[in-house]
C-alpha cells in the first residue's frame, strides 16, 4: 500500500484529492460573476485571435486592464459575508493541497490507538523546508463521496486523541509542529458524544499550552469553534486573508439568536470573524494575503505565501529556548479577553 | 433574593389543581413550587432546606450559585475575589438588544456583574480556592469576565498550594464576545496546566448543564470530575445533534448516568453528600 521511504507517496485519498482539485467543480460566488463573465470573454478573444484574420490584441489587452479594474473593485470592499462565502468556496487549496506544495517526504500517522482512524483529520511526520516537522490539518472534501469520507472536515474525538499523540511525539522528539485549520466545527453526533468529544478537545488545550516546542496553526477557510481551537493553541496564529475563525459560526448564530439560520449574513456582520477583524483585536498574530480573487485563483502564489509567513514565524519561535516557547505561549493566552476592574 | 422569584411556583391560594391549598404559616406569602421532576407541589422552604432538591422525589431544581457555596464551604469562610471585574462589549454586539443592555439589565437582575463568583474558602478547615458559574446569569455563559475569573482561580491555587473546586452550569462560550470568548477556553485551560505543578487536586463539579466551550476545556480536565444525577452534560446541545442527525435522541442521552455508564465522568454525587464528598477527596488527595 504505503512505502514508509518513498519520497511524497499519496495515499489513495490524496490522489483522489488532488485529482478532484485538478478538475474543480464550476462555481462562481453571486459577486465573482461580473469578473468571470469578463475573463471568459477575454479567452474568447484570446482563442478568436489566434487566426490571421484578426488580431484582438489591443482589445484584450484593455479587457485584461478591466478585468483587473474590476477584480480590487470587488475585493477591496468585501462585506464578512462575502469573506465567509470565499472561505468555503469549494475550489479553495485544502489542507491536503498545502502539504502537496509546502512539504516533502510525509509519513502519515493515522492511529488514535483508542477506536477508529478519523480522516477528517490528516496528521504526520514531514519536511519542511527540509527540516524535519509534525503537520496536521483539517481536511474536506471536494466530492460527496469525498466529503463522506472527510466527515465534510468535521473532527470525531479519534481526530482529537490522534492529534493529541502527535503532539506528544512533537515534544518527545523536539519537532515543531505545522496546523491547518479548516472545519466547520467538531462533529455533533451520538457516538462523539458517547466517546467525550467534550472531554478530547479539553485534553488538546491544555497539552497544546505546555508543549516546548514552537507550534504554529494557520486557517486556511474555517475555523468554527472548539473544534479548531482543539487543534489550535499554539505559539502563533495565522490567518489566509479570507478565512473565518470564530466561537460559533454564523449560521447557528442566528438559529439562536433569531431561530432563523438564514440571517447568518447578519450574523457574521455581528460576531466580527474575519482575519482582519481577529488581526484588530490583537489574537491573530498576522494575515497572510492570498492570490488577487481568493486562494482558489492560484492555488500555488497562496501556498507561496503561507510558507514564507510560517517560515518567518518558525525562525523566529526557534530563538526561544523550550522554557520560553512554553512561557510565551502561556502568556499570549493568558492574556486573552477583554473586561476592566471597576468599582 | 432571586431564587424566590420562579415563574412555576404558584401562590398558596391557587395551587395546581386551582383549588385552595392549606395556608403556610408566614402571613400567606409562602409559595408553593412545582417539581419537573414528579410533577407535585411542596412548599419553597422544604425546597431551601433541601437546598433545592425536591423533597418528595429527589429531582434536583437549579441552585442559585451564592447557596451553592454555602452548601459546601464552612459557615462564613467564604471570601469572594475578583467582584470587581466587569465585562465589556468588545464587538459591539448587537441582535434584538445591545449586549450592553443585555449584561447592564441582567447584573440588575441578579445583583452580579457576570456569570461566575470565586474567592477563597475552606471544607472542613481546609482552605481551597473556589469558584462556581452562575446559570442564572446569561444561562452561565462565559466570557472574557468569566474565563479571567476560572483563570484566576487556578492562579490562585498555584501561588498558595491549593486545591481548586470549580461547579459548572453553563451554555458554553458567550457568542456575544465572538472569539474572545472562544479564547478563554484557551486561557482557562493554559492556567489550569500551570496550576498542575504544585500538585494539588483540581475537582470540577459539572451541574446541570455544562455543554460548549466550558464542557470542552477546565471542566473536563479535573482530576476527579463529579456530576450531579441528571445534569445535562456534553459538548454539542441535544438540539443541535438532532437537527444535524434529524432523528430523535435516546432518552438519557448525554445526561450524568450515561456518561458514567460510558467512562466519562468518575462520580455522580447527589447535592445533599456533595459537602462531605469534597471534603473526602481532600482528605485523600489534597
Ligand atoms: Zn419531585
Amino acid at each position: 500500500m504505503r512505502s514508509a521511504s518513498a519520497k511524497n507517496v499519496k495515499s489513495e485519498s490524496e490522489r483522489a484529492i488532488s485529482a478532484a482539485t485538478m478538475a474543480r467543480p464550476a462555481y462562481v460566488i453571486d459577486f465573482e460573476r461580473p469578473l468571470i463573465a469578463l475573463e471568459s470573454k477575454i479567452a474568447e478573444l484570446k482563442q478568436l485571435s489566434g487566426g490571421a484574420a484578426a488580431d484582438f490584441g489591443d482589445e484584450i489587452l484593455k479587457l485584461e486592464k478591466k478585468a483587473k479594474k474590476l477584480q480590487a473593485e470587488i475585493f477591496s470592499d468585501l462585506s464578512r459575508w462575502q469573506i465567509v462565502q470565499l472561505a468555503r468556496h469549494p475550489n479553495r487549496p485544502y489542507f491536503l493541497d498545502y502539504l502537496g506544495l509546502l512539504f516533502t517526504d510525509f509519513f502519515e500517522i493515522e492511529g488514535d490507538r483508542r477506536f477508529a482512524a478519523d480522516h477528517a483529520l490528516v496528521s504526520g511526520f514531514a519536511l519542511f523546508d527540509g527540516e524535519p516537522v509534525v503537520v496536521m490539518g483539517q481536511q474536506k472534501g471536494r466530492s460527496t463521496k469525498d466529503n463522506m469520507y472527510r466527515n465534510f472536515g468535521m473532527m470525531r474525538p479519534e481526530g482529537y486523541r490522534k492529534a493529541r499523540r502527535l503532539f506528544d511525539l512533537a515534544e518527545r522528539f523536539r519537532r515543531p509542529v505545522i496546523i491547518f485549520i479548516d472545519t466547520p466545527g467538531a462533529y455533533p453526533g451520538i457516538g462523539a458524544e458517547e466517546r467525550g468529544q467534550a472531554e478530547a478537545i479539553a485534553v488538546n488545550l491544555e497539552v497544546m499550552s505546555s508543549l516546548s516546542v514552537p507550534t504554529i496553526s494557520v486557517v486556511i477557510g474555517e475555523g468554527a469553534s472548539g473544534g479548531a481551537l482543539g487543534i489550535g493553541v499554539t505559539s502563533r496564529i495565522l490567518m489566509l486573508q479570507y478565512s473565518w475563525y470564530n466561537v460559533i459560526s454564523p449560521e447557528s448564530c442566528s438559529s439562536i439568536l433569531y431561530r432563523d439560520a438564514t440571517k447568518a449574513q447578519k450574523s457574521a456582520e455581528a460576531l466580527k470573524l474575519t482575519a482582519k477583524d481577529l488581526k484588530s483585536f490583537g489574537i491573530t498574530d498576522e494575515i497572510v494575503p492570498e492570490a488577487a480573487g481568493g486562494a482558489h485563483r492560484d492555488p500555488a502564489e497562496t501556498a507561496a505565501n503561507v510558507q514564507a509567513a510560517v517560515r518567518r514565524h518558525l525562525a523566529e519561535l526557534k530563538q526561544l529556548s523550550p522554557e520560553q516557547i512554553v512561557k510565551d505561549r502561556y502568556l499570549k493566552y493568558r492574556a486573552m479577553g477583554i473586561f476592566t476592574a471597576g468599582e | 433574593m432571586a431564587w424566590f422569584s420562579k415563574t412555576k411556583k404558584l401562590k398558596a391560594s391557587q395551587s395546581a389543581n386551582g383549588k385552595s391549598s392549606p395556608q403556610p404559616a408566614a402571613k400567606g406569602e409562602a409559595l408553593w413550587q412545582k417539581c419537573d421532576g414528579c410533577g407535585e407541589v411542596a412548599y419553597v422552604q422544604d425546597w431551601e432546606r433541601h437546598w433545592n432538591v425536591c423533597p418528595l422525589c429527589g429531582h434536583h431544581d437549579r441552585l442559585p450559585v451564592r447557596r451553592r457555596l454555602e452548601l459546601v464551604l464552612d459557615p462564613d469562610s467564604f471570601e469572594e475575589l475578583d467582584a470587581e471585574l466587569v465585562p465589556q462589549d468588545p464587538l459591539g454586539f448587537v441582535d434584538a438588544k445591545k449586549y450592553k443592555d443585555r449584561l447592564k439589565s441582567t447584573a440588575k437582575n441578579t445583583g452580579m456583574k457576570d456569570a461566575f463568583i470565586s474567592g477563597g474558602g475552606r471544607i472542613d478547615g481546609r482552605p481551597v480556592s473556589i469558584g462556581s458559574f452562575a446559570f442564572e446569569f446569561m444561562g452561565g455563559s462565559m466570557g472574557s469576565v468569566v474565563g479571567e475569573k476560572v483563570a484566576r482561580v487556578f492562579d490562585r491555587a498555584y501561588e498558595r498550594r491549593l486545591p481548586a473546586i470549580v461547579f459548572s452550569s453553563t451554555g458554553g462560550a458567550r457568542m456575544q464576545e465572538g472569539i474572545f470568548s472562544l479564547m478563554q477556553m484557551a486561557k482557562t485551560s493554559a492556567a489550569l496546566n500551570r496550576f498542575r505543578s504544585v500538585k494539588k487536586p483540581y475537582v470540577s463539579v459539572m451541574l446541570h448543564p455544562t455543554t460548549g466551550g466550558v464542557a470542552a476545556s477546565f471542566a473536563w480536565l479535573g482530576d476527579v470530575v463529579i456530576a450531579e444525577p441528571k445534569a445535562l452534560i456534553g459538548f454539542a446541545g441535544p438540539r443541535v445533534i438532532e437537527q444535524t442527525l434529524r432523528e430523535k435522541l435516546p432518552p438519557g442521552f448525554q445526561r450524568s448516568e450515561f456518561l458514567l455508564e460510558h467512562g466519562m465522568i468518575d462520580a455522580i454525587v447527589k447535592r445533599p453528600e456533595m459537602r462531605q464528598r469534597l471534603s473526602q477527596l481532600l482528605t485523600l488527595l489534597a
